[in-house]
């Protein structure tokens, strides 16, 4: 059977997205976008953790013992987000500072043993690393819309750079401070889930409760 | 067929995966293949990390000199340098054969270091280096700032700050941690610019000489006593004691005294 390389590389882009669909890895996908250089730091180093990760734990797939497999792939997991960190330590030691804790928070992110329980574990190695890539281009995806846009309404600027002029500056973008605190990415996010799952509406899940009728409050 | 095998390791891949060797080999294999990766990671990146971090100190003494209200115009004044001294702690004078340059070749030598008592080591350092690096802002012939490298304990971990005294040598003028591990949210607000304001104007000593100073329970009450962080009583606490030893006869003491009688 062909492996349709193309197909697990664009699915989690848009149709299975691992944010806006399965709404894994949301706890660091809301705490790092408060700008667009910090959001691309933490896709880039997901986005190779997961795919290192899948790789090696798919090579060695029909090795791992079935009792410890969970402590084995937090342990790959664990490790090379370690190397990450020190690799960010040491050659992008502002942008390190910035993202302080979620670096090694990429550990407990739902969306990396998600994928390497759900995929890695069954498939071989390249199949699994073009599914964690993309997944992690998904995940990356959602990171740089979100933090684009609290960059952009909440200082006015992209990466650093002024792109619409201050108000105190002499320009008519008077910045909404509210885009930098935690409530707007919950916002924000929510509003992206929604956007989705308009335009595809079978992502869209059944409610899972149905509401009391309500009685018509009596004249 | 695997019974045949002679070879050792394809033997243990064929193992049965839940056998108890199996487990036991796969568990040690891949803790021993990642803390290979994790330390040599460690190990390669350490020089380039340190000098981030030492290049991030010098941003941090010069922000922490602007910072100080007035300083600004003395640090024109005196040609927008300050100057570095090597101090013998034990002596309070300059350290007569070692410069900034040779100090950290001098700390290698276990010679150069005092291990301390527990019970004279409230910072939790368990040994103290004989010389240290400070930077000193001078006004005519008179010190008017010193800023003084201190380390404590936390309640993570090390913390690293560097204080600044004004000339009177008791009232602080500034303080910037340069490093700390405390939790993020709780104690690691010592690293908060507005926290650290506070320090601004707090007094050491009282007027018998004995060391007051102290982060409060709560709000500052005393002009010896700084705002306390909600969450953070032992950070606080660590804070308090890293300052007290650093200030007292076992750490910057002689020299304070020193500056005080005019010597330096």
């Amino acid at each position: 059977m062909a492996t349709d390389y193309r197909a697990i590389l664009t699915d989690p882009l848009i149709r299975q997205n691992p944010v806006t669909l399965q709404i894994l890895g949301i706890c660091s996908a809301l705490a790092v976008t408060t700008s667009l250089a910090t959001a691309l730091t933490m896709s880039v180093s997901l986005t190779v953790v997961l795919t290192l990760a899948a790789g090696i734990i798919s090579a060695i797939r029909r090795h791992i013992p079935d009792s410890i497999r969970l402590i084995v792939q937090i342990v790959i997991v664990a490790s090379l987000v370690i190397v990450i960190d020190e690799i960010l330590q040491a050659y992008l030691a502002e942008i390190s500072r910035a993202l302080s804790v979620y670096v090694g928070l990429i550990t407990t992110n739902c969306l990396v043993l998600g994928r390497t329980e759900a995929y890695a574990r069954h498939n071989a190695p390249p199949a699994a690393m073009v599914d964690a890539f993309g997944n992690g281009l998904g995940y990356s995806l959602v990171l740089i819309v979100i933090g684009g846009l609290r960059e952009l309404f909440g200082k006015g600027e992209l990466f650093g750079i002024q792109v619409l002029p201050l108000a105190e500056a002499g320009g008519w973008f008077t910045p909404l401070s509210l885009m930098l605190l935690a409530p707007s990415a919950f916002f924000l996010l929510g509003g992206l889930v929604w956007a989705v799952r308009s335009l595809w509406p079978a992502q869209a899940e059944a409610p899972e409760h149905t509401p009391p009728l309500r009685n018509e409050p009596a004249e | 067929m695997a019974g045949s095998e002679w070879n050792p390791w394809r033997r243990f891949l064929a193992l049965p995966n839940d056998s108890r060797t199996k487990t036991i080999g796969m568990a040690f294999l891949v803790s021993a293949l990642c803390a290979v990766m994790v330390s040599g990671a460690t190990v390669v990146l350490r020089p380039i990390q340190a000098a981030n971090r030492a290049q991030e100190e010098q941003a941090r003494i010069e922000a922490l000199v602007r910072g100080i209200p007035g300083m600004a115009p003395l640090l024109e004044a005196s040609g927008g340098a300050l100057s570095t001294v090597v101090i013998d702690l034990d002596t309070g004078r300059a350290a007569e054969d070692v410069s900034p340059a040779t100090l950290s070749t001098a700390l290698d030598d276990p010679a150069n270091w005092t291990a301390l008592d527990p019970g004279a080591d409230p910072a939790g350092l368990g040994r103290r280096p004989d010389l240290a690096q400070i930077f000193l802002l001078r006004e005519g012939d008179a010190v008017s700032l010193a800023l003084l490298p201190v380390t404590g304990t936390g309640y993570g971990g090390r913390i690293d700050a560097i204080l600044a005294l004004s000339g009177d040598m008791n009232t602080v003028a500034g303080i910037a941690v340069t490093s700390h591990s405390e939790t993020p949210g709780l104690g690691g607000r010592i690293d908060e610019r507005a926290w650290q304001l506070d320090f601004a104007g707090t007094e050491i000593r009282d007027e018998t000489g004995e060391i007051r100073f102290q982060v409060a329970h709560g709000a500052a009450t005393t002009p010896y006593e700084v705002d306390g962080i909600t969450g953070a009583t032992r950070t606080g606490g660590g804070v308090t004691r890293m300052v007290r030893f650093w200030l007292g006869p076992e750490g910057y003491g002689p020299f304070l005294r020193a500056v005080q009688r005019g010597e330096f």
